[in-house]
């Protein structure tokens, strides 16, 4: 277990987020007007958001094997991968919100990539409450993976179309200076990418972590139920 | 088969008026409640107002006689479908009939509205158009999304909460739409919109047609 062909990727994880907090708060960054030095939230907001993608689409991958073929551990898999993505774009909304009160003066500006941001962030939620409401753990398992997919489809207009056919203030569109072939200073790629990798990967191993506990947790549960 | 299905869910519905009129006393008491809240103060529904109530008054009632298409059903009915019919025909044939209901609904609401609280649209055409493309969008994942909630058992809130973040897509373009038709901008500025919404649609129904059977068979 502890061996080190599965200890090389965390190792990887916790080197790259290290280079990315020094990096990331010391590097130099290119002045631009009203964004200044809040430019370095590229590192730590959108990472969270590619962090989240990643994690919510292993969900879905393992929903979909829950469906073919109906293992418990599919289930498991698909559960951990969603609360984890979730706690992601917890962060993600946090942090975008720390960033506007210093940019845009106040944290939630009804922008409408935040507004998209917390109906997806919705979506998670009412996934979890379905999953609690029903006490069959088979039907559990396969009706929870069914919205999980239905979910995920619905999710990508709000995130990925409707935000850009409406105008925002966000970076990247409207105008605004922001994450694009043109704007991205060379530097700040050398940081860019190694902290969106290092954020995914710890972003799995927090997910492994939790389904090792969880396995562990129903393995003493069958203990105590053989007692 | 999709068109006996189909038949059945239209002769159960008169045969049993209770449901169809409690709905449409629903929708005329909450375009009712709008009317007298704003009753001398004709000023005050701007037209941005008029949108907002009018999806509003639209999502309730949709949301509540697309609710009943499974949770409404009895066990041994259902066992009975289980028997006879392919889980495909049943979703296909439920999301036709749901259509054409939430077509019936929000027609009737619009006219309910006009008699109300006047008729800010320039352009009705459009604005037709695009409650055709709601309502589709409605019926292809409300459907769904009753099938899920009727096998929990605290069903009806839990369709509220599993909804509203699924169709909240479709009413925010719905939305966009009928305020271009409110400022008469004509077909160039809603064309994306009523695009977007028709692929969401596109979307939602293969989702709905691929996931209802393992639904099913629970």
């Amino acid at each position: 277990m502890f061996g080190a062909r599965k200890f090389w990727w965390k190792l990887t994880a916790v080197l790259l987020l290290a280079y990315t907090v020094i990096g990331g708060l010391l590097f130099q960054v290119p002045r631009l007007s009203i964004v200044n030095e809040t430019i370095r939230a590229l590192y730590f907001h959108v990472p969270m958001w590619f962090g989240m993608v990643f994690l919510f689409s292993v969900s879905l991958v393992y929903s979909i094997r829950y469906l073919r073929n109906p293992l418990k551990g599919n289930d498991t898999i698909a559960v951990e991968f969603a609360n984890t993505g979730l706690a992601y774009g917890l962060l993600g909304i946090f942090t975008g919100m720390i960033w506007a009160n210093y940019t845009w003066g106040t944290p939630w500006h009804g922008d409408p990539k935040q507004n998209g941001a917390a109906i997806a962030t919705l979506v998670y939620l009412a996934y979890f409450v379905l999953r609690g409401s029903l006490s069959n753990e088979e039907q559990k398992a396969r009706i929870s993976a069914v919205y999980n997919i239905f979910a995920f489809a619905a999710m990508i207009p709000l995130i990925f179309i409707i935000p850009r056919m409406t105008s925002s203030m966000h970076p990247g569109s409207g105008g605004n200076p922001g994450f694009n072939m043109y704007d991205l200073d060379s530097k700040m790629r050398m940081v860019f990418y190694p902290a969106v990798i290092g954020w995914i990967l710890l972003g799995v191993w927090i997910a492994t972590l939790r389904i090792r506990i969880r396995n562990v947790e129903e393995k003493i549960l069958d203990l105590e139920d053989n007692v | 088969m999709i068109l006996t299905l189909f038949q059945k869910e239209f002769t159960l519905e008169l045969r049993q008026k209770s449901v169809a009129s409690g709905l449409v006393i629903y929708l005329f008491s909450t375009a009712f409640i709008c009317y007298l809240t704003f009753r001398l103060r004709e000023n005050l529904v701007t037209p941005l107002v008029w949108a907002a109530l009018f999806w509003i008054t639209i999502l309730f009632t949709v949301i509540n006689s697309i609710a009943k298409s499974f949770i409404g059903e009895r066990r041994g009915r259902e066992i009975y479908y289980y028997s006879i019919a392919n889980p495909a025909d049943i979703i296909l044939s439920k999301i036709a009939y749901n259509f054409v209901l939430a077509t019936v609904l929000s027609f009737s609401g619009l006219l309910l509205f006009y008699v109300f609280l006047g008729m800010p649209i320039e352009d009705v055409s459009i604005f037709s158009l695009s409650i055709l493309l709601t309502s589709l969008g409605f019926a292809a994942s409300l459907t769904l999304l009753s099938s899920i909630s009727s096998k929990a058992n605290n069903s009806s809130i839990l369709m509220a909460v599993l909804s509203f973040p699924v169709v909240i897509s479709i009413l925010l373009l719905a939305i966009k739409v009928s305020k271009n038709c409110i400022d008469g901008l004509g077909w160039d500025a809603s064309w994306d919109e009523l695009l977007t919404l028709a692929a969401i649609n596109c979307l939602v129904s293969a989702m709905s047609y691929l996931l209802f059977p393992y639904i099913w068979r629970s």
